[in-house]
């Protein structure tokens, strides 16, 4: 049965993509100091009128909430080098930047793209970068050059090429779903008539942790992205759950329930060689690992009710974390290790905050009523998370200092459990 | 005369096992929640040791527990916002099944644990199995062994009633008795 079971499971990874119920993200509100940026659309770029590159681009850039773009309408002749940019018509229009760029068809197929970022105030070239790709990478190429735009203007790495892990729920039809961080190109990589929760993402971008119910109690698989194939790695009596990986993939701290009690556990990324990490009376769960790797934090009901605590793994030291509040759970450290992102439960409402180490200050991001599953972009800037609209699950995006706002709709799903994936190595 | 009842318990025990349903491989013996098919009920009445009867039709039969006259019929136990506290009404339930399987030495139970939907998804999968381990504790006090109750949570994943209020969030607060083979 099992092996039917699989066999189904890849049958349904091979066809793959185009049924997907596809999101769409919009956003709900900016950070009100926008960068003006102007991207002149390419030399023949309408050669390929399917799909071509700065629509994209201009997308992802806006989408971050920190660009507004800016029409390069009656400016003519375009231009497609930044030698021949005119400066002073693009500030005349109120751009504070300015792309330019050109694609050219290559006699084996591929086609040579090149682009330039250029600084409209400071009159200086920013950037300028060439690519030699085949059409159907055009759509990655542009999240490349998006990044490149970025991080020039922001001074923060771009995680448009990044991508992200969702669960939807279509009637009694569950999928774990990965797609382009902007929502394109979803692919299922599992499906079960049974509940899955809590994707994990490898810090490599090769697996994914996660929790299936298929078989009547929750355990923990760990699938490759490549193959699709999977393996249990942890099935203990009782419940097996919250997978998060180490910084250096080699394990995953989880929850096991084995000796009775919601307890946290090391265990190799092959399910070899479990250990207690601690022991509580109560509940201990929701661990992730710090981006050093030398601490963990975790939720917990050992003080009477659930707050956040830190455990330093060389000296098994519990420090409390969290003391607003009654309702502190489901940390997630910050890629800058300057702190943690959580959900806080204030007044019936589940809430996304974020606290910082240094002054322990908590800032809370989101509104609620019932926003859950923070998971944090790798360059620490934006957190994708689970709400509600309606009665139905969708995604939302919050910057981490709360100003840019993001919804994410999936048409057909309930959509829920995002994890962000790394930064593309 | 007793050594052929014992002959036949043996016998659909063994035939009961061929029919077990295949499941993950679990480590360290968890008893599973699907059991021979021959060893609950009717026909291996004279094997127990009790010396309460299991017999088809008695107090405590694979009959007796579909029977919707007999409390073993009840198979949830509902309990309050954040709490795994077993409330006092739900306890002749809980004893009746605790002395199920005191009479039925190889009937086996799974425990599953739910929650309403409010909070992460993570921490009800805990809270859900706190819940399945308190109904545990208590049916083990009352008769049961702890070799025959297997405790899961399902946490908010498997709601009975859908719904953002308080009539659909109380029937999700709960325990479920499930009998082997069900």
């Amino acid at each position: 049965m099992r092996r039917l079971l699989f066999a189904f499971l890849a049958f349904a990874m091979l066809v793959a993509a185009s049924a997907r119920a596809q999101l769409t993200i919009e956003i709900v509100g900016g950070a009100g100091t926008e960068v003006p940026i102007a991207i002149v659309p390419f030399e023949n770029e309408s050669n390929w009128p399917l799909g071509g590159i700065t629509g994209i681009v201009g997308a992802d850039l806006q989408r971050s909430g920190l660009f507004k773009l800016v029409s390069d309408s009656g400016i003519a002749p375009r231009p497609y080098r930044a030698d021949d940019v005119k400066l002073g018509d693009f500030r005349a229009r109120g751009a504070d930047a300015v792309t330019v760029g050109s694609m050219r068809a290559l006699p084996d197929g591929r086609v040579d793209v090149r682009f330039a970022l250029l600084d409209a105030v400071k009159q200086t070239q920013l950037a300028s970068m060439s690519y030699v790709v085949a059409p159907a990478q055009f759509r990655a190429t542009a999240h490349k050059i998006a990044d490149v735009i970025y991080e020039k203007l922001t001074g923060d790495a771009g995680v448009f090429s990044t991508r992200i892990a969702y669960i939807t729920k279509q009637g009694s039809r569950f999928e774990l779903i990965v797609a382009d961080a902007d929502g394109g190109n979803p692919q299922a990589v599992v499906t079960s008539n049974e509940p899955l929760l809590s994707p994990a993402w490898s810090p490599d971008g090769t697996r994914l942790a996660y929790v299936s119910l298929e078989n009547r109690k929750p355990v923990v698989y760990v699938q490759s992205m490549a193959s699709g194939t999977r393996q249990v790695v942890a099935n203990f009596r009782g419940s097996n759950s919250a997978p998060a990986w180490s910084p250096d993939g080699r394990r995953l701290v989880v929850t096991l329930t084995k000796d009775g009690g919601s307890q946290l556990y090391l265990i190799n990324a092959d399910g070899s060689g479990v250990t207690r990490l601690l022991t509580s009376p109560g509940i201990d769960t929701e661990a992730s690992f710090t981006p050093d790797g030398q601490a963990i934090l975790f939720s917990s009901d050992r003080g009477g009710t659930p707050q956040i605590y830190k455990l330093t793994l060389a000296t098994r030291a519990v420090e409390r974390m969290t003391f607003e509040g009654n309702w502190n759970v489901s940390p997630r450290a910050l890629p800058d290790g300057r702190g943690f992102v959580f959900v806080r439960r204030d007044g019936g409402r589940f809430m996304i905050a974020i606290q910082d180490y240094a002054t322990r200050q908590v800032q809370t991001l989101t509104p609620g009523p019932l926003d859950e599953s923070p998971s944090i972009a790798p360059n620490s800037k934006l957190i994708i998370y689970a709400a509600q609209q309606g009665s139905r699950g969708i995604l939302a995006g919050v910057s981490s200092d709360g100003r840019v706002k993001q919804r994410l709709v999936s048409p057909a799903a309930d959509v829920r459990e995002p994890a962000w994936g790394p930064l593309p190595r | 005369m007793r050594k052929w009842i014992i002959v036949a318990f043996v016998m659909a025990l063994v035939a009961g096992c061929q029919s077990t349903e295949e499941k993950a491989p679990v480590e360290e013996g968890t008893p599973a929640a699907t059991t021979p098919a021959g060893s609950t009920g009717a026909t291996t009445s004279g094997a127990t040791t009790s010396g309460v009867t299991g017999t088809a039709g008695g107090p405590y039969s694979a009959a007796a527990l579909k029977d919707p006259n007999n409390i073993l019929s009840k198979r949830s136990i509902y309990f309050d916002y954040d709490e795994a506290a077993i409330k006092e009404q739900y306890r002749p339930i809980i004893e009746a099944h605790a002395k199920y399987l005191q009479v039925n030495k190889s009937a086996r139970v799974t425990l599953q644990g739910h929650t309403d939907e409010r909070g992460t998804r993570e921490y009800n999968i805990a809270l859900g199995q706190r819940r399945a381990d308190a109904v545990k504790k208590m049916m083990v006090l009352l008769g049961a062994q702890e070799i025959q109750i297997e405790t899961v949570s399902f946490g908010k994943e498997k709601p009975r009633r859908e719904g953002h209020d308080e009539t659909a969030w109380a029937e999700n607060r709960r325990v479920d008795i499930v009998h082997a083979g069900e």
